[in-house]
């Protein structure tokens, strides 16, 4: 029976893949991403029909993992943030040569504006140079009915697909019409061509030739996309053509309906037909989208259009950060001025007294301890540098720490530091967190392991992915024998609490060990405060 | 109907059970609803906000743009002036006057209660306080959400009714005392626009 209910973009696009048949999904946490696999999780059908829902160790893993789920027949979902896919990108762009069995939608959330993020990357270039088709819901609605839709079309053409996020979808809730009953899951089957899953450079090269002549089927499956749409206007001076969730700024700005021509994009490759027609009938084109001048690009190469084409490369839309219903309008007016009917809207009554009020580590955080304890040794030496990770102890670049030398990627505070070591830098200090090194330190730990790199590596262990809201770490309880595992010398590998009153003796240790020429590994630990009372609430409930 | 309300605060708050009371009542009367909000940080501190737009017609956009708020429901002083460019001009301030000092430079209070006064039309009171008087010390949210109610187009039982089915797995207690700061705070502002 179809239900009405109100769900963030995330959960909407997770229901849609449950309800449409799912058997596994897979993820490393990563705002604003995390949601997605969050709500697999507690979904009660997880557990009746067996959908995998375990976090992964990082990116990479969790996107083999579902192409393994796939290769068997079963319909999978991997999510991740824009960075994540950085990381997954070596299977990512494979999978476009193995294609895919059961569906499998590859979710990558974007975060323009980096509200929790490093960079502005836009996951739409990937799946172009993979020639994977994709989709960018422009509503919570669209996410919903994108993942039923993403399975069948990968399934038809035997691909992947990515589906695109934004955070401002990915985060916001609103009214989702829904099935309210599941389809059956796929039944367990081997692919029709298991040749093409073996990428030996014969097997390759032919497929590589199938999947450009493939990728003209996408084209025209864009064509007839129920995503994507022509919508006439009046006035032919402009067409618009504006994708994923810059379409609802536009409808905002103009509540009577756009008097212009308009082209609504929420699946790629680009339709050529109908951004040829809205060419060939307006005088101009603006462009309108969420991240980087991805269609604006394409436009102006690989279709070869001339002319007046505005948008971010231009100027008249804001180059960096996210969209907004007035940076649109700002845009429209750039290019149109009074002709569009719009009025510009300054920000009026801009406050003379606010202050910045940036996050910061939680009062009783074990990597205050740490960054406590680590600034009043290393006071003790002439020129230390300490390469951070990302985690909540990020923030101890702020002050009252002004801890932190580099923030990076996923793990390159261990092999920055080493790098750093091998240039003759010492003290040569790593901090990273307990699920960033099994996410990607365990890998370089091992270079400095085998140099016997003169570095120390502070892992501080909250036992959980804190700053996503504390979801399962997958090294708790094993970082000790993972160290000695990859061989870290016993007597270098030290263990403390890391609280208030261990001051002196974390300072002794992080001292003895920066002296000691040579690698150590200092596991500094105590639970994250606000996982702890989840779990205290979690437990008081059960009792 | 409609209402587009910017909920501002500081990470820990409660905000967001505002934002989810609001909408339990917004699905249960059939109106549309957008509500961005801001997740990943786990850390306590920073200042949080949620556009939240009620209507009765469907929504286009997550956010909302300058000048278009009826509505700003602040947990803490100045965090309600940081959107003020969001606000229509015959719009509403509704706000706790009780300041969440986390930061060395944050204003001197003066200045922040000046420019309060300064904005138009404005509700704002120590809500700490009244929520410790009435109910309970953490139910200055309720509070907030009672004196923002008469600026909110929806009935003020079908609020009430969100109280108890959000609060309702917790206990008959914590609903009745919720629904009690709720009541502590509407009262205090139809005394105020009686006047
Ligand atoms: S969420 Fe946990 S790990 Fe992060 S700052 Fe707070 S206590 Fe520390």
């Amino acid at each position: 029976m179809k239900t009405k209910r109100l769900l963030l973009g995330d959960e909407a696009l997770a229901l849609g893949a449950i309800e449409a048949g799912l058997s596994g999904a897979y993820a490393y946490p990563g705002t604003p991403s995390t949601e997605i696999l969050e709500y697999v999780q507690s979904h009660p059908l997880t557990s009746q029909r067996n959908i995998h829902s375990h976090w992964s160790s990082n990116e990479k893993t969790a996107m083999e993992e579902a192409l393994g789920m796939s290769f068997c027949g079963k319909r999978a979902i991997v999510s991740m943030k824009h960075v994540g896919l950085n990381v997954a990108a070596d299977p990512f762009v494979n999978s476009g040569m193995t294609g895919a069995n059961g569906g499998l939608i590859v979710i990558s959330a974007d975060d323009p504006s980096m509200h929790s993020s490093q960079n502005e990357q836009d996951s739409r270039f990937y799946a172009d140079f993979a020639m994977l088709p994709t989709l960018e819901p422009s509503n919570q609605q669209e996410a919903y009915d994108m993942a039923g839709y993403a399975f069948s079309l990968s399934e038809r053409h035997a691909i992947p697909v990515l589906l695109r996020m934004v955070t401002r979808l990915s985060h916001s809730r609103a009214n989702v019409e829904t099935a309210g009953e599941a389809q059956p899951q796929n039944e367990f089957h081997y692919p029709a061509n298991p040749r093409q899953w073996v990428l030996m450079p014969a097997v390759s090269r032919e497929r590589n030739r199938r999947l450009v002549e493939d990728f003209k089927l996408f084209e025209k499956e864009s064509e007839k996309s129920p995503f994507n749409f022509y919508k006439e206007g009046s006035d032919k001076s402009l067409g618009i053509v504006v994708s994923g969730i810059a379409y609802n700024y536009l409808n905002e700005i103009y509540p009577d309906g756009c008097p212009y021509p308009v082209v609504k994009i929420s699946q790629y490759p680009l339709p050529v037909d109908m951004i040829n027609r809205l060419f060939d009938e307006c005088e101009a084109v603006m462009v309108i989208e969420e991240g980087q001048p991805f269609i604006e690009k394409k436009l102006r190469g690989d279709l070869n259009r001339t002319g007046r084409i505005f948008g971010k490369l231009t100027g008249e839309i804001v180059r960096t950060g996210e969209l907004t219903p007035d940076e649109v309008k700002k845009g429209i007016l750039n290019a149109m001025a009074e002709r569009s009917g719009l009025v510009a809207t300054e920000p009026k009554g801009e406050s003379k007294v606010v202050m910045p009020r940036p996050p910061a580590l939680c009062q009783g955080c074990g990597h205050r301890d740490v960054y406590h304890a680590l600034n009043d040794v290393l006071k003790e030496f002439e020129s230390p540098r300490v390469f951070g990770d990302i985690g909540c102890y990020t923030l101890g670049f702020l002050s009252p720490f002004n801890a932190i030398d580099s923030c990076v990627d996923m793990g390159a505070s261990i092999t920055m530091a080493k790098g750093a070591a091998d240039a003759g830098q010492h003290p040569s200090v790593a901090i990273i967190g307990d699920s960033t090194f099994t996410h990607s330190g365990m890998t370089g730990l091992l270079d400095a392991v085998n140099e016997d790199s003169d570095m120390m590596v502070i892992i501080s262990d909250n036992l959980t992915t804190g700053m996503t809201g504390g979801q399962d770490s997958q090294g708790t309880g094993k970082l000790e024998e993972i160290c000695l595992g990859l061989g870290v010398k016993p007597e270098h590998l030290r263990t403390i609490d890391s609280l208030p009153k261990n001051h002196d003796e974390m300072m002794r240790v992080f001292r003895e060990e920066i002296e000691h020429k040579g690698l150590s590994v200092v596991i500094s630990r105590r639970e994250c405060i606000q996982t702890a009372r989840r779990h205290a609430a979690a437990k008081a409930k059960k009792a | 109907m409609k209402t587009d309300i910017v909920l501002a605060g500081v990470g820990g708050q409660g905000i967001l059970s505002i934002a989810t009371i609001l909408g339990a009542a917004a699905l249960k009367e059939g109106l549309y609803l957008k509500q961005a909000e801001v997740h990943g940080m786990s850390q306590r501190g920073g200042d949080v906000q949620s556009n939240l737009r009620l209507s009765s017609s469907p929504i286009a956009s997550d956010l909302i743009p300058f000048g278009g708020a009826d509505l700003i429901v602040s947990l803490e002083p100045m965090e309600a002036l940081r959107y003020r460019p969001y606000l229509k001009p015959e719009g509403w301030i509704v706000t706790n006057t009780a300041p969440f000092v986390n930061i060395d430079n944050y204003p001197a209070m003066e200045d922040v209660e000046s420019e309060l006064e300064d904005s138009g039309n404005v509700v704002a009171f120590d809500m700490d306080e009244l929520a410790k008087k009435e109910a309970s010390p953490r139910a200055s949210n309720m509070v907030l959400l009672g004196a923002a109610a008469p600026f909110i187009d929806m009935e003020t039982e079908v609020i009430e009714e969100g109280i108890r089915s959000v609060f309702g797995k917790k206990g008959e207690a914590i609903v009745e005392s919720n629904l009690k700061a709720f009541r502590a705070g509407l009262e205090y502002t139809r005394q105020l626009i009686k006047k």
